[in-house]
């Protein structure tokens, strides 16, 4: 049977954007129903389901839940991951321009769940007119009643609030957006605590991505075996949002049951750009490690691309072809990591650094003997010795390059310039 | 404090504080947040707005004023934000995508570009305060690669000589 979209069901029906039309394409029948159950079954029916975070990490969202305490006259708080700045990540953005009611339902039932009265989605900065468009479907929804003193009747009271970061991809760690969020720099904090204890203010707090929390309201309207047909296996469940980008003739971002594997991927965005052939791609944004085209028939979920050495993440599908510099490529990642490295910890602050100028200097035809095994040395180096999982990210693909494509990093040293005939990319303006 | 700023008071209906609107702006998002502290960035994206997109001293010295902190706190987080600026922005300010995936269908050129079409280096203004522009990391627009923002709007699927024209229709 042809698989339905669930979380791209309503793209293109901007009727969404209001509440009735959201109501009318079936909206807020989750919230109603998940109002009338007791919090703790609504998590057990979000843990039987095998929903995991789709913002990177693939933690299971009910046992996130379940963290929470019960016992506790502390205030409680939802905050809701909308910082998306993984390079190659852009369906948190789709999701809450076309249908903002459907992330509001799925906030709005976590916080049932958990028993938070509070919800901040923390969006990137630059997500301006996003912003915009959820912080008109969240003032609709008080004046329905859907949001304020008593959701639909309930007695339940929940405030949502739009919450703007300012340009740091570090505050998409869970822990670096709660200091954000209190007003400070975006610096992660030493786990434990963990935030389901110690989160916002001090106080118990779930983290979700946006799509995850999307995928809520249809869990608990359809059920948990429903979400569990879908997908690979019993590890990997429910519906996905890819996003395609780079040498594919149409980048977008599209809806597979978890597991899809990249020649399908590339099938539906229209083939490989021009006709060329596929070299190789980044399956879960910048911090995944570097495939070869080699594996394109594995699936793409999180089990399958930890076994291949890289990670489902995002779910940032950056696909290069044939004509790709991949050492230059890895390079301008290299870029970003070392930019975004908020200095907090040496290896990470030191390692970013180090690893963007040894890439630099192979690059550009100028490395030293040795370059290559001196980049696994630092990436060793980074691993694991961090607050955050940034270095550990910046890593991903860096050590990917020269554990899987060794040959064009060693005939970038041994010929001491780009071995390929044309770099595509960039034109003439390398300066970024 | 504000006579404490080497930078000098700017000229604003308010005196050299906040000005009056700005100061109502972040007393209505007051209620939202448990603490005085979690208004800061709410605070600054406002005065970054009143004060013309970049936040010279004065404004700093405002922002901590009206919150109640001290301004090293302020200074702080300001220098740890990309979206805010400590030197003068144009009145237009371009924001150009070069990560991976607008590199890879001509980000650099579409930098090219627009360097071409304004004449001025990265982070400098035009003479005649028109623009600036600088390259950025992953603005989450990646289906529509190359891309450029420009003040809160996307622009997507860019060719250099598309991207010229909007930088040459700004007003």
């Amino acid at each position: 049977m042809a698989f339905e979209p669930v979380l791209t069901r309503n793209l293109g029906n901007p009727a969404v954007l209001a509440v009735d039309g959201y109501r009318a394409a079936g909206g807020y029948r989750a919230l109603a129903k998940a109002l009338a159950m007791d919090p703790a079954e609504v998590i057990e029916v979000v843990k039987a389901s095998g929903l995991r975070g789709r913002g990177g990490a693939g933690f299971p969202a009910g046992v996130k839940w379940g963290f929470i305490p019960k016992e506790t006259e502390s205030p409680k708080y939802l905050v809701c991951n909308a910082d998306e700045s993984e390079p190659g990540t852009f369906k948190d953005r789709i999701l809450m321009e076309s249908d903002p009611h459907q992330l509001i339902e799925g906030c709005a039932i976590c916080c049932w769940a958990v028993g938070a009265s509070t919800c901040y989605v923390y969006i990137r900065g630059e997500y301006v007119e996003p912003a915009d468009i959820l912080e008109r479907a969240i003032a609709e929804a008080y004046e329905k009643g859907i949001l304020g003193a008593s959701v639909l009747g309930s007695g339940f009271r929940l405030d949502m609030y739009v919450h703007r970061g300012a340009g740091a991809y570090i505050c998409g760690e869970e822990t670096g957006m709660l200091e954000s969020l209190e007003g400070k720099r975006g610096q992660p904090r030493v786990k434990p605590p963990f935030p389901a204890i110690v989160g916002a203010f001090g106080a118990p707090t779930v983290i979700n991505n946006v799509e995850t929390l999307c995928n809520v309201p249809h869990i608990v309207e359809r059920g948990a075996d429903w979400f569990r047909a879908i997908g690979s296996d019993e590890r990997n469940t429910g519906p996905k949002l890819y996003c395609v980008s780079g040498h594919v003739e149409r980048p977008g971002a599209y809806e597979f049951p978890i597991g899809v594997t990249l020649d399908e991927l590339v099938e539906r965005a229209g083939g490989i750009y021009r006709g060329r052939a596929l070299k190789a791609y980044i399956p879960g944004g910048a911090s995944a490690a570097i495939l070869p085209a080699e594996t394109s028939h594995l699936k793409m979920d999180f089990d399958t691309l930890a076994q291949a050495g890289s990670m489902l993440g995002s779910a940032a599908v950056i696909v290069m072809d044939e004509t790709t510099c991949l050492v230059r490529a890895t390079l301008r990642l290299a870029k970003f990591f070392n930019h975004e490295s908020c200095g907090q910890c040496t290896p990470c602050r030191e390692g970013t650094n180090w690893t963007e100028m040894v890439l630099a200097r192979i690059e550009a035809g100028a490395a030293a003997a040795g370059d290559a095994d001196l980049i696994l040395r630092l990436t060793r180096n980074m691993t694991g010795t961090a607050l955050c999982p940034l270095a550990d990210a910046a890593v991903g693909p860096i050590r990917s390059l020269v554990e899987n494509f060794r040959d064009e990093v060693d005939a970038h040293v041994r010929e001491r310039r780009c071995p390929l005939p044309a770099r595509p990319f960039f034109g003439n303006g390398g300066s970024s | 404090m504000s006579e404490a700023s080497g930078a000098g008071p700017v000229a604003r209906a308010g005196g050299p504080g906040l000005p009056a609107e700005a100061r109502a702006a972040i007393e209505r998002l007051r209620p939202r947040y448990p603490t005085a502290e979690a208004l800061l960035l709410p605070a600054l994206h406002v005065a970054q707005a009143a004060w013309g997109g970049w936040l010279p001293d004065a404004a700093i010295q405002a922002v901590a004023a009206e919150l109640g902190l001290a301004p090293a706190r302020v200074y702080g987080v300001v220098t740890f934000y990309d979206l805010f600026h400590q030197r003068p922005v144009g009145r237009h300010r371009i924001r150009v995508c070069t990560n991976l995936p607008c590199a890879l269908r001509g980000g650099g050129e579409i930098l090219d570009a627009v360097r071409g079409t304004l004449g001025v280096d990265e982070g400098e203004v035009t003479a005649d305060g028109r623009c600036s522009f600088v390259h950025f990391e992953c603005l989450g627009a990646c289906e529509a690669a190359p891309m450029m923002m420009v003040d809160d709007r996307y622009h997507g699927k860019l060719t250099p000589a598309g991207a010229r024209r909007i930088v040459e229709e700004l007003d």
